[in-house]
């Protein structure tokens, strides 16, 4: 039992918070997109692009039952190594100041220039176009959430938690965005990402350890070990990237 | 066409950003499997090499993207 509930609410929180970013990063394209062709091909993108993943979503999820135990966790395990390790080194980076930090209202700004630019090319065409960004963007992000979602309760009964946490991220964006009609600059999305690689890749050691039939001392509650460990070997690295810079100024 | 290979690309690039970060985790994967196939009376062995061999491609990793 102790072991289930050390799961669910990292599991939980893994899944909203990720979602959380991936949600913001979509609605700044939808928001471009309603900006600059109004709400029509916005919101028929980002329906179609919804019902593509419901789609995706339904045709897969039963496969996924067909798959034994131990091969699921492996490959799962390993994109979230994958997937998670590339959010936590760059959250790293950003934290440190060797890449500047992802910036919504950038975005937005550069998705609009776009957009208009493909106006100025391609009158005619341009409210399907401008769906299919809204579109593009909705599937793509949403495929990262259904992939955080389903690497997050492989094979054990996190489904629940997992999708609630996520649900709960995309529609607290989707009311919050649909209320100021801005993107969420203020988001403080390299934090999130930070969070969320050190969780993601916890996840990820301890899935692929599984696959290989590691018994991990505590069970379950090894995720949470190694995720103190993944945040005290990152913050350290953070420090470490940091001190040559401070060292150079006067 | 060149829009499902946009998606594919941006696909893939949802787990590989730096190449040699995802190679990494590869032969560290890899490594931790032939630890499991050759000594599995100690299956925390495997365990070792990924958790520590993880961390440490990470930190060799961002020291080095740090460097350029």
């Amino acid at each position: 039992m102790t072991g289930s509930l050390a799961l669910i609410w990292p599991a939980m929180a893994a899944a909203f918070l990720a979602s959380l970013v991936e949600a913001v990063e979509a609605l700044t394209i939808v928001l471009a997109v309603a900006t600059v062709r109004g709400w029509r091909p916005a919101g028929l993108g980002a329906f179609a692009g919804l019902v593509a993943l419901g789609m995706i979503v339904v045709a897969l999820g039963p496969l996924l039952d067909l798959v034994p135990l131990h091969l699921l966790q492996l490959v799962i395990g390993i994109l979230l190594l994958l997937f998670g390790m590339r959010w936590l080194r760059k959250a790293i980076l950003r934290s440190a100041g060797v890449i500047p930090l992802h910036d919504e209202a950038t975005a937005f700004a550069s998705e609009t220039a776009e957009l208009r630019d493909q106006a100025r090319r391609h009158e005619a065409r341009l409210d399907w176009l401008a769906a299919l960004a809204s579109f593009k963007a909705v599937l793509l992000e949403g495929l990262e959430v259904v992939f955080i979602v389903i690497a997050l309760s492989a094979g054990r009964g996190m489904l629940v938690p997992a999708s609630a946490g996520a649900l709960a991220a995309c529609l607290l964006v989707a009311a919050i965005g649909f209320i100021v009609h801005r993107p969420l600059a203020r988001v403080p999305e390299n934090t999130l990402k930070f969070a969320v690689g050190v969780m993601l890749s916890a996840f990820g050691v301890f899935w692929t350890g599984e696959g290989f039939g590691v018994d991990w001392p505590g069970a379950d509650l090894a995720i949470v070990a190694f995720a103190g460990l993944f945040l005290a070997v990152s913050g350290a690295a953070v420090v470490m990237l940091r001190r040559p810079r401070a060292e150079v100024l006067p | 066409m060149s829009a499902l290979a946009t998606v594919f690309r941006e696909l893939v690039e949802l787990f590989v950003d730096d190449g040699a970060l995802a190679l990494a985790i590869v032969a560290i994967v890899v490594l931790a499997a032939l630890v499991a196939a050759l000594v599995p009376q100690v299956p925390l062995a495997a365990g070792a090499v990924l958790l520590f061999g993880c961390l440490g491609a990470l930190v060799l990793n961002v020291m080095s993207a740090g460097r350029r």
